[in-house]
């Protein structure tokens, strides 16, 4: 029987509201209890004094780039990652090659993660066959081999009535769909947010109002279908006040925002600096203020990393020919005290919350309590410590952060999956 | 890092003015037998031209002769560009060989400026995708100086696809440095709001004559449907809104300079008769362009 005693930490536990000094034992994998004087005989005990205890933080958006693009990531490279970055449980975007639209892909990647990974995976299966917006992918099956969700992210379903088909069926099977709004018509060509700085540096936008109109779409296809629909990487103002608008509805409708879209602006980007080059874009201040002022009043429901590793050999380019995405999973607990925490815009418990009981109830996961029984993994982190993100230092295989050199206080200390210790900061060399 | 020219917009109005004056003391050589100087004898500069160019090119190397130094000139086809390479590899190779500077034209905007931060040698932006061109904006203040003794207060007319001209973008920002009153022209998809914000005296309009109205300068843009991945217009409605004509001219200050930094299409933004006219200084322009060029190789290599 294995026992882990995590002793004078202040436990933030959003699923229950508590906020307060105490205990965890863990025990063969499970909580085993959460309060003062624990029987705790024969456990190993962790120290926690001065560290939060949190369930364990779970990454709805990452990229694992494994099958097809091992050279930017794999599944265990970015599980690691992910453990240096304070989450025990991450989900696979399905655009890989092949791209994960059926259950033999699935099941791959389920089976690569049980021997690679040190967190837990959690695939997102194709909405479409191929992710090419035609016919819908075998979403019952990859549901039975194991996925949480579906979405085809980075190639949305531009035809609306696909759309629709794909909401019925996973309504059918109780599925969320996870859509990266952006109307490729209208961000053909882009390569930054559309606004004064992309008429400035002569590159071509991609407008706000490519994701609105993606997300007004959804809104009521969503309504007609009563399937759940999540918003990826929502990231202008007048999609996160239509998301507030579906809420007040009552309809199934949910977001996540990333760290680098409520932390950064266009304003902020170094010019031609792939580092800064994501979709969507890094938007106008007006649209960073919204992304933060949404996730204090609710309309935003979780925070996730999108997660995009791209090896330097592919962001040594021009601008216009590098690859959208960055790294996110290191850096995301920081950035999140940083905007919410240390500023006192929200309770350090919502916080938590945002990073586990969001995730775990638009997914549907056995996850993100420390409730008596729930799996044993926790996110151990600090407020206070100052550091400073160095990303040749980073698990990841890729380097493309906008954040290398960036100062915080306060980060992840340890991260436990199923009882085990898998990352701790005073480990590192 | 080694100081180039990039563009415009990070120089002061008095960089500006030593490069024009220093370009006025070299306007005279092209009427001279011997237009050889000596000043940079023994420094190299390499021509690397990744998208199609005869003026510029041509300019810029006249303009290295001149001064005594080596050109050579490499054009993207027949180059390894074609083999694969990528364009930091290619940049660190030509490096290797240790040119003086860098005279550079891309397609991609900003690709010089993503170049200067990996690479040792002074970049020239001989013309950037739809960014910056900061010689073409140099050239045309001079040309417009061989007329008039100051650009303050002048009403300068810009027409045309806006949204994709680097000349443009120059233009805005060496003439607002000066206090000119800059009218941008042209249909919306080539004239977005921001391009107001670019720099203090910009206005837009959409209305050819609103814009020519007392205008001391015209200048006219290409069309560039080689960076267009639509039709953000019916063809047909170019010309009749946006072409320059010979009734237009009446409209603008009798002395009116028309300008085009080449090369034209009459007939489609600008009418053969008015290419032609005592007011067209299009050639003017393509010799000051050597003057100018001179007066950049000159100040980024001495220093």
């Amino acid at each position: 029987m294995s026992r882990l005693l995590l002793k004078n930490g202040r436990v933030v536990d959003p699923a229950s509201g508590w906020d307060g000094a105490a205990d965890v034992l863990l025990e063969d994998g499970r909580v085993a209890g959460v309060g003062p004087g624990l029987d705790s005989a024969g456990a190993e005990v962790f120290d926690a004094g001065g560290l939060i205890v949190a369930p364990g933080f779970i990454d709805m958006h990452v990229h694992l780039r494994e099958p097809g693009f091992e050279h930017s990531e794999t599944i265990e490279t970015g599980s690691r990652a992910a453990a240096a970055g304070g989450f025990t449980a991450i989900c696979a975007m399905p655009n890989t090659h092949p791209v994960n639209d059926s259950a033999t892909v699935t099941s791959y990647i389920v089976e690569r993660a049980r021997r690679h990974a040190v967190v837990h995976v959690y695939p997102i299966g194709a909405i479409t066959s191929k992710s090419a917006g035609e016919e819908l992918a075998a979403i019952g099956s990859m549901k039975q081999a194991g996925i949480v969700a579906v979405s085809d992210d980075g190639r949305p379903v531009m035809n609306a009535r696909v759309m629709r088909r794909a909401m019925e069926m996973a309504r059918s099977f109780d599925l969320p769909v996870i859509d990266h709004c952006e109307d490729l018509h209208l961000s053909a060509g882009g390569d930054m947010h559309e606004g004064l700085h992309s008429a400035k540096l002569g590159l071509r936008g991609i407008p706000a109002c490519s994701e609105d109109v993606m997300v007004a779409r959804d809104i009521l296809l969503a309504e007609v279908t009563g399937a759940r629909f999540h918003v990826a990487h929502i990231s202008s103002r007048h999609s996160i006040g239509m998301v507030r608008h579906a809420k007040s509805l009552g309809l199934p409708v949910t977001a996540e925002v990333t760290p680098h879209h409520f932390t950064l602006s266009e304003q902020d980007m170094i010019p031609y600096d792939s580092n800064y080059k994501m979709k969507p874009p890094l938007r106008s201040p007006c649209d960073a203020a919204a992304a933060i002022e949404g996730v204090v009043s609710g309309a935003i429901d979780a925070i996730a990393t999108d997660h995009a590793p791209h090896p330097g050999s592919e962001k040594m380019q021009e601008f216009e020919s590098c690859p959208f995405g960055i790294l996110g999973l290191e850096t995301a607990i920081a950035l999140a005290l940083e905007t919410f925490v240390h500023a006192k815009r929200i309770s350090l418990l919502e916080m938590v919350g945002l990073f586990t009981t969001a995730p775990a109830r638009i997914l549907k996961l056995n996850a993100g309590a420390l409730s008596p029984g729930a799996p044993a993994d926790i996110t151990i982190f600090d407020l206070d410590t100052a550091w400073t993100y160095d990303v040749n230092r980073s698990f990841s295989k890729s380097r493309n952060t906008p954040f290398h050199g960036r100062e915080f206080r306060g980060g992840p200390a340890a991260t436990i999956v199923g009882g085990r210790s898998v990352w701790r900061r005073d480990q590192e060399s | 890092m080694p100081q180039g020219l990039l563009g415009i917009e990070d120089l002061t109005r008095e960089e500006v003015e030593a490069i024009l004056a220093r370009a006025r003391d070299f306007q005279p050589l092209q009427n001279q037998t011997n237009k050889r100087l000596d000043l940079l004898r023994g420094r190299m500069i390499v021509n690397l031209f990744f998208e199609a160019s005869t003026r510029t090119r041509t300019s810029f190397e006249i303009a290295a002769k001149r001064l005594g130094a080596d050109a050579v000139s490499i054009t993207a086809s027949g180059s390894s560009v074609q083999k694969g390479e990528s364009l930091v590899d290619t940049l660190n190779t030509l490096a290797a060989m240790r040119p003086d500077a860098i005279v550079m034209r891309h397609a991609a905007s900003g690709a010089p400026h993503f170049l200067a931060r990996h690479l040792p040698a002074p970049i020239i932006n001989a013309g950037d995708g739809t960014h910056e061109h900061p010689t073409q904006a140099l050239l045309d203040a001079l040309t417009i100086l061989d007329h008039h003794s100051t650009l303050e207060g002048l009403r300068v007319a810009i027409i045309g696809d806006i949204v994709h001209s680097r000349v443009a973008r120059s233009n805005i920002y060496l003439l607002s440095k000066f206090g000119v009153d800059i009218v941008l022209c042209g249909p919306a998809p080539l004239l977005p709001p921001q391009m107001a914000q670019l720099a203090a005296g910009v206005t837009l309009t959409h209305d050819m004559r609103e814009a020519i109205r007392d205008a001391d300068v015209i200048m006219m843009l290409r069309v560039q449907l080689e960076r267009q991945d639509d039709s953000p217009f019916p063809a047909g409605e170019y010309y009749p809104f946006y072409g320059l004509r010979h009734e237009h001219l009446d409209l603008a200050k009798s002395d009116v300079l028309v300008m085009h930094p080449g090369p034209i299409n009459r007939g489609r933004e600008i009418s053969s008769e008015v290419a032609d006219s005592q007011r067209s200084v299009i050639l003017n322009q393509v010799e000051n362009g050597i003057a100018v060029r001179m007066a950049v190789l000159e100040r980024i290599m001495k220093q």
